[in-house]
């Protein structure tokens, strides 16, 4: 199991990384930075390759198998990847439940 | 995207579903006899044993599992190179005489299933932004043969499901294609009357049972790495389009 403050250098570790690659600035890039809609700091392509990224170092670096893209998220009325805070919240639910669907 | 610093297999390696019988077992023979490192998969264990080879028994249409296979493979080599949908079902009726569970199934089994793997196979794909996707179809959707509705349906919807995702996937180096083999002799088709499969092969251009080496051929053709720029196709066999 990995705990919140984990999760949440994975998420702005990666989102840093996709800002960069976007060639936006990332020195900005904190708990609050805005992931998906009209204030996001990256393009809907940049989205997936954030979810996926972070999957990935889940998966390699700390042996933790989750699908971030579930059920569950789909289902719910707002984003589970609006802000970088909520992400992080959302990988902890999502492995507490041992989700992969 | 970032790739963090785990242990590499040299090796190319190559997933391949429904690997038991048939052409799944000719193609992972094949490929492992090439130099590959094959993971192949079925319902049932492994037919055959070989250098570079394993096999995974579980239900390919079961998310969990599929997204288990993968994640296993991708710690065990930190790479996959090619995907080679294989298995499928298929149940030859009237579609009058067809109960629903028979056709969720086929769904199942043939388009759910083939979307997990690649869905899975695609993010490992993505660290090195190169893959090779090829999933298999059929002939009997374009040829329109009775009795094989649901079943062309399923494999319909995998060749437009291919397309699409060349598209969703073409900015990570990632190519997709779809082949549809002329009858070949397996399991899948012995339930077949002989007069249908007669009638299928006098229709086509190449008046011949497929054979497993032609699936070989054309999978050596989409897999080249020489193909990137080969995507979004679907090749039939026999003169079928």
């Amino acid at each position: 199991m990995i705990d919140r403050t984990v999760a949440m250098e994975i998420v702005l570790s990666a989102l840093r990384e996709a800002v960069d690659q976007n060639g936006g600035d990332a020195s900005g890039v904190n708990e609050q930075t805005v992931i998906v809609g009209p204030e996001a700091v990256i393009d809907s392509i940049g989205v997936v390759s954030l979810i996926v990224d972070i999957e990935q170092r889940l998966e390699m670096d700390h042996q933790v198998s989750v699908t971030l893209a579930n059920d569950r998220a789909m289902s719910q009325r707002n984003s589970p990847f609006r802000t970088a805070a909520v992400l992080a919240d959302h990988i902890l639910a999502t492995e507490r439940e041992g989700a992969v669907s | 995207m970032s790739a963090p610093a785990r242990p590499m297999a040299e090796r190319p390696v190559m997933l391949i579903t429904g690997t038991r019988k048939g052409i799944g077992k000719y193609l992972a023979e094949t490929y492992v006899k090439r130099g590959y490192i094959v993971e192949g998969c079925s319902r049932g264990e492994a037919s055959f044993e070989a250098e570079g080879y394993t096999h995974t028994s579980m239900d390919i249409s079961e998310e969990k599992a599929v997204k288990a296979w993968v994640s296993g493979i991708a710690r065990r080599h930190g790479r996959i190179d090619c995907v080679l949908n294989n298995a499928a079902i298929a149940s030859m009726n009237h579609v009058l005489l067809t109960p629903a569970a028979t056709a969720n199934r086929m769904l199942a089994v043939n388009v759910t299933a083939t979307m997990l793997v690649c869905r899975d196979a695609a993010k490992v794909m993505m660290r090195r932004r190169y893959g090779r996707i090829v999933n298999f179809t059929t002939i009997v959707d374009p040829i329109g043969l009775a009795g094989e509705a649901i079943y062309a349906a399923s494999k319909a919807a995998v060749v437009t499901f291919t397309r699409i995702l060349a598209f969703e996937l073409g900015d990570w180096g990632i190519t997709c294609n779809s082949f549809g083999a002329t009858p070949i002799m397996t399991d899948m088709i012995k339930g077949v009357p002989k007069e249908k499969i007669d009638a299928v092969v006098n229709a086509l251009a190449i008046k011949r049972l497929g054979k497993p080496e032609d699936c070989v051929n054309v999978c050596d053709f989409f897999i080249n790495p020489l193909s990137d720029n080969i995507t979004a196709q679907v090749v039939y066999l026999g003169g079928v389009s």
